[in-house]
């Protein structure tokens, strides 16, 4: 049997983990080192880790966070954030992470996920993008988390992503960010449809019926949710959680 | 010490991370006397099959290797690329295997619903009943799968594992003093460390 991946998306701010709604509002849920200990212990099927200043900062990823988070993780883990170069996802990949997440760098050019790709597989190369809701019910990409509108539509830019290397797309939904209230199921469709590659929705999940929707409607491979795995209860506790036994 | 042999592929970090914490020595070295001198070898591999055959040719320790292998039979474990590099070759490239097991290592057909890559965690089931390396695996295990190509034994005796991607495949596969696995166990949780301590502390 083969299951679909469940996985935790969470975002650093310096040397902090916190979680957002609508990519705004970021509120602190704990150290980074000691959620990712207990992730693993609960052993989570994959890690999303995003720092979502470094793009934006133009800042170069804290590879010696990322090697401390890495040496607790004995599942699979993918960086994303400030990566422009081979060079960094090299170093990043000796911190001990398997796979490289690119976002903003692959708007001005894919050649850095076909470098990528041409070295260490497209395996270890996640495209990834955040996109918005038009007026009109269709939905643009926005670059740097968020805050750079492109005017790409996200199954267009999928495939470009997907012809260059990328391995999987993360893709993730700007309205539904730490809402909780469900995916964005269209946007996950539209995107599944156009590429042959695995897509990883997030963005939305509140329960674990949420998860279902997005693998089932959406047809998404994977699911990653941040709110879902961090936050417990209406008052958004922080409670680090992981649903087991259910297979989706 | 077991050998983590290092042509500069992949995630070695995390082989090193997983053996250390089960207590066994271990070092990531493509040093030949380091590799001489170990009693057990990890041969390592992701991304293309032809780039993991030229990475380590380009080392110079294949005759090295392929003499501990063969000639002392110190136990070799390769995991994933490192895994179809033990057989003649790959649909995905045009370099020879190592030629040390009789494998081929074919593309995922293309088959409707089923994504290529496969990514994610799958069950295995045993097809060899005392395999060292895969008896003590339980019937809750699962491992993280990684690829678009898979190994494929000529003599069905020489699967230790299998698992499905739209079609049955070898997940492990074993003879004599070689074994290899396509998924990582050094990124597979508590069964990938059951395995790995049976490499490192069992005799294949």
């Amino acid at each position: 049997m083969t299951r679909a991946r469940v996985i935790p998306c969470l975002l650093l701010r310096g040397h902090g983990l916190v979680k957002t709604r609508k990519f705004s509002n970021p509120v602190y849920v704990g150290d980074p080192v000691n959620a990712v200990r207990i992730f693993s212990e609960k052993e989570v099927d994959e890690l999303v880790i995003l720092d979502i200043d470094a793009s934006r900062e133009g800042r170069e990823p804290n590879y010696e966070l990322i090697a401390e988070i890495a040496g607790e993780c004995f599942m699979p883990v993918a960086y994303g954030g400030g990566i422009k170069t081979l060079a960094q996802a090299r170093r990043l990949i000796r911190c001990g992470i398997e796979k490289v997440v690119i976002n903003s760098a692959a708007f001005d050019s894919t050649g850095v996920i076909r470098d990528i790709a041409d070295v260490f597989g497209s395996q270890a190369v996640v495209g990834a993008m955040d996109a918005r809701r038009t007026l009109f019910g269709g939905h643009r990409l926005f670059a740097k988390s968020g805050t750079v509108e492109t005017g790409i539509k996200p199954e267009d830019h999928a495939e470009v992503l997907e012809r260059a290397g990328a391995g999987e797309i993360f893709l993730n939904s700007i309205d539904s960010d730490g809402q909780m209230q469900g995916f964005d199921l269209p946007l996950i469709q539209k995107v599944a449809r156009r590429v042959r590659v695995p897509v990883i929705a997030c963005g939305g999940a509140g329960t674990p019926d949420h998860l279902r929707q997005a693998l089932a409607e959406g047809e998404a491979s994977a699911v990653a949710a941040g709110s879902l795995f961090v936050f417990h209860g209406k008052h958004r506790a922080v409670l680090i959680n992981y649903p087991t036994g259910i297979f989706f | 010490m077991i050998a983590i042999v290092d042509y500069e592929i992949g995630n070695l970090a995390a082989i090193a991370n997983m053996l250390h914490r089960l207590g066994a020595a271990c070092e990531i070295t493509a040093d030949p006397e380091k590799i001489g001198r170990a009693d057990k070898l990890i041969l390592p591999g992701n991304g293309a099959f032809d780039a993991c055959m030229q990475g380590l040719r380009a080392t110079g320790l294949i005759p090295l290797l392929t003499e501990k292998v063969l000639v002392e039979k110190v136990p070799l474990l390769g995991i994933c690329v490192g895994a179809q590099m033990l057989g003649h070759g790959s649909d995905e490239g045009r370099e020879a295997g190592l030629g040390w097991m009789d494998i081929q290592v074919k593309r995922f057909p293309d088959l409707p619903g089923i994504r290529v890559p496969y990514m994610g965690w799958g069950d295995v089931r045993k097809t060899h009943p005392y395999h060292p390396l895969t008896q003590g695996i339980s019937d809750d295990a699962r491992f993280y799968f990684v690829h678009s190509y898979y190994l494929s034994p000529v003599d069905p005796e020489d699967v230790l594992l299998t698992a499905q991607h739209g079609i049955e495949f070898a997940a492990a596969v074993g003879r004599a003093n070689i074994a290899g696995v396509q998924f990582h166990p050094e990124k597979s949780h508590r069964f990938g460390k059951q395995l790995l301590g049976q490499f490192a502390g069992g005799r294949p």
